[in-house]
């Protein structure tokens, strides 16, 4: 077993476990009990993969971006997550999810969303499999991603607000999590990326892990090896970087830098940078890395992409941190636009602002001779347009 | 000093009222007196709650008073300040009720070595799993004689409530129904059944109901099938009146009476 996959506790290393209240204590044993059967079993396997195939559109593109390797001096590949069925990697774990919560007999499917892409993803699937679907979402969100809540009440979801606490992604969490303890029998829980209670850390993990299994096939077709020098991926929760890390976890020669937001400057005031700016902690049911006040009451992360404002990481990025094994860097608006916006010139490629932050980090990277670099470009920008027009005034 | 023996004779008694509410609601300063008063209106024993930015378990009422409770500016290292002269005004046992996160950056030593010194009989602490209670932190409770108190839900295992049951040093939580806190309870024969097959098991700890006890019916049938039931919305409801007085408690309490 690797040093940087669960262990059969539900940690990595100090960080995971599940810190939930009795009430759900049933709903999580049920899962810890049962996801490693249905995932491995071959039924389960084959709708799985038939279903990212027809239906998202997997495999991904790896991509040689030969203008972007030009600029920077290096082998740079995109992992075209952005063009999966509705436009990033979420769709990866919420297909996974709904075929579980089938097999579990669950009737209802509930989830948490931030910008709205995980809700999208989860009331895709949804209306995929014809079960009621309930997305929390803050109220401010709501209100600042109106096409996203169009979408899902297109598919038939309820959209629910949060109101409670900042009103944000965290409080829509919270709101699903007190929905969960409500609605214990039939009712199952898609989160939306590597948090949460053991096992959803490792069970969306594995999910998203197609992305790094197809890019080191790839990577032997078009390189003729399956090594990559520096992988690079942004994290919000830290899925799609859990995803594009996975298969290269063990390769200690594969470098592999995370990205978080650091908002207007890691110190601030205004960030999302978990790893620079928090400290061990207990959020949303797992032991991590958390941005928190002195008294252990979470702080409100900022950036201005709506899908890094978490305030804290996946256990198992907490634990990458600490032994070293990644590299935890950050970028900041300004940097991540920017990277957008070159992207978008060079490659005719507009990337999500989430992605953009991974982009951004190959400005503060020098690179000596051929080395390859695979970016994981988690989703595309047509949801960030707006964003994009009122930063660069088109 | 207090002992935990001395707690558990108190809680095993008959028809116990319980009342949890928000340390610093609806001010800063009035948890002591809030405590105080509801001794004398005839309060059995008392969950302090630690506020705290995400409690999953709450409802909106217990999550409006946390929220207005850290504004005013409550935290663990003011509410232990506060409590320093606790056991000159207080006899009744005392526990706090809060979230892990807040005791962990506290430190889980300190928490209890504080807890001890000012003469806080336990804690519940709903998202500290058994599993992580056992590995880690039962000997630092132990050590200071704070009482950890476990939940128990109507999904709960009959294995696993016998377990609770075996690390229990003073009561034991029964939630009246899987909710967050702040719903009604309905008081049906689904609930009666579940707290008659608790009551059947036989076990060695006292019950305290909590969840959904509002007013005196709920806590009358509560109290059929436990020692005690523990009001904690309802409460909280009257303190956020405005001008809320002494006189606003003693009236709730009696009301139950
Ligand atoms: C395109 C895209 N990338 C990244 C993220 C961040 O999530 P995670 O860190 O779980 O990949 C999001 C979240 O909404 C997203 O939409």
């Amino acid at each position: 077993m690797s040093q940087y996959q669960v262990d059969d506790r539900g940690y990595y290393g100090p960080f995971g476990g599940a810190y939930v209240p009795e009430m759900l204590y049933p709903n999580v044993e049920e899962l810890q009990n049962e996801y490693q059967n249905i995932i491995q079993d071959p039924s389960f396997r084959e709708d799985f993969v038939k279903l990212l195939k027809d239906y998202v559109g997997r495999p991904s593109p790896l991509y040689l971006a030969n203008r972007l390797s030009e600029k920077y001096g290096a082998r740079i590949f995109l992992k075209r997550e952005d063009l999966n069925h509705t436009g990033a990697h979420k769709i990866n774990n919420t297909i996974g999810q709904i075929l579980l919560a089938e097999r579990l007999g669950k009737k209802r499917i509930i989830a948490e969303t931030g910008a709205g892409q995980h809700g999208v993803a989860t009331a895709t699937v949804c209306a995929l499999k014809g079960l009621e679907c309930v997305v929390y979402m803050g109220e401010i969100d709501i209100e600042r991603q109106a096409p996203n809540v169009a979408r899902m009440k297109m598919m038939g979801a309820t959209v629910v607000p949060a109101t409670s606490g900042s009103k944000t992604l965290k409080d829509a969490t919270n709101e699903a999590l007190r929905d969960w303890i409500n609605n214990p029998v039939d009712t199952h829980y898609i989160i939306g990326s590597v948090v949460g209670p053991h096992p959803y850390p490792d069970m969306v993990a594995r999910f998203q892990s197609i992305i790094s299994e197809e890019t080191r096939k790839q990577l032997v077709e078009q390189t003729g090896s399956s090594h990559a020098d520096h992988v690079i991926a942004c994290v919000g929760g830290g899925s799609n970087a859990a995803g594009m890390f996975y298969h290269f976890l063990d390769d200690e020669a594969v470098n592999l830098i995370a990205v978080e937001a650091a908002g207007h400057g890691v110190n601030s005031g205004e960030s999302a940078a978990t790893t620079a700016l928090g400290r061990e902690g207990v959020l949303h049911g797992s032991r991590s890395i958390l941005m928190q006040t002195e008294d252990g009451q979470v702080i409100e992360p900022y950036s201005i992409s709506a899908g890094l404002d978490y305030p804290g990481i996946g256990p198992q990025h907490a634990w990458l941190f600490k032994s070293g094994r990644g590299t935890f860097v950050s970028a900041t608006d300004d940097e991540a636009m920017q990277a957008g916006l070159l992207l978008t010139k060079l490659e005719g490629i507009i990337p999500a602002i989430e992605s953009a932050h991974a982009l951004a980090h190959l400005e503060k990277m020098t690179f000596k001779g051929d080395e390859t670099v695979v970016i994981c470009l988690s989703g595309r920008g047509d949801k960030d347009l707006d964003n994009y027009m009122k930063y660069f005034g088109f | 000093m207090r002992t935990l023996d001395h707690t558990r004779k108190i809680v095993q008694g008959e028809r116990l009222l319980s009342i949890y509410y928000t340390a610093g609601y609806p001010t800063l300063e009035s948890t002591l007196n809030i405590a105080a008063t509801l001794e004398k209106s005839g309060a059995d024993f008392l969950e302090i709650g630690i506020p705290y930015s995400d409690p999953v378990a709450d409802g909106p009422v217990i999550q409006e008073s946390s929220q207005k409770a850290l504004r005013n500016g409550m935290s663990l290292k003011v509410l232990f300040e506060q409590l320093k002269p606790l056991r000159e005004q207080v006899q009744i046992p005392v526990f706090l009720m809060g979230y892990f996160n807040t005791i962990l950056q506290y430190g889980v030593e300190k928490f209890c070595a504080d807890c001890q010194a000012v003469g806080v009989d336990g804690a519940i602490i709903p998202d500290l799993p058994l599993y992580e209670y056992e590995e880690m932190y039962q000997p630092i409770f132990e050590k200071y004689g704070i009482s950890n108190v476990f939940l128990v839900t109507p999904q709960t295992s009959d294995e696993r409530i016998r377990k609770i049951d075996a690390l229990s040093t003073s009561f034991i939580y029964l939630l009246s129904s899987n909710a967050t806190t702040g719903k009604q309870l309905q008081v049906e024969d689904r609930s009666e059944a579940y707290f008659a097959r608790i009551k059947n098991m036989g076990l060695s700890s006292p019950i305290v109901i909590g969840f959904g006890i509002s007013n005196r019916e709920t806590h009358q049938k509560a109290t059929n099938y436990a020692n005690g039931a523990i009001v904690g919305t309802a409460f909280v409801r009257v303190l956020g009146k405005e001008n809320v007085a002494a006189a606003d408690i003693s009236e709730f309490i009696a009301s139950f009476k």
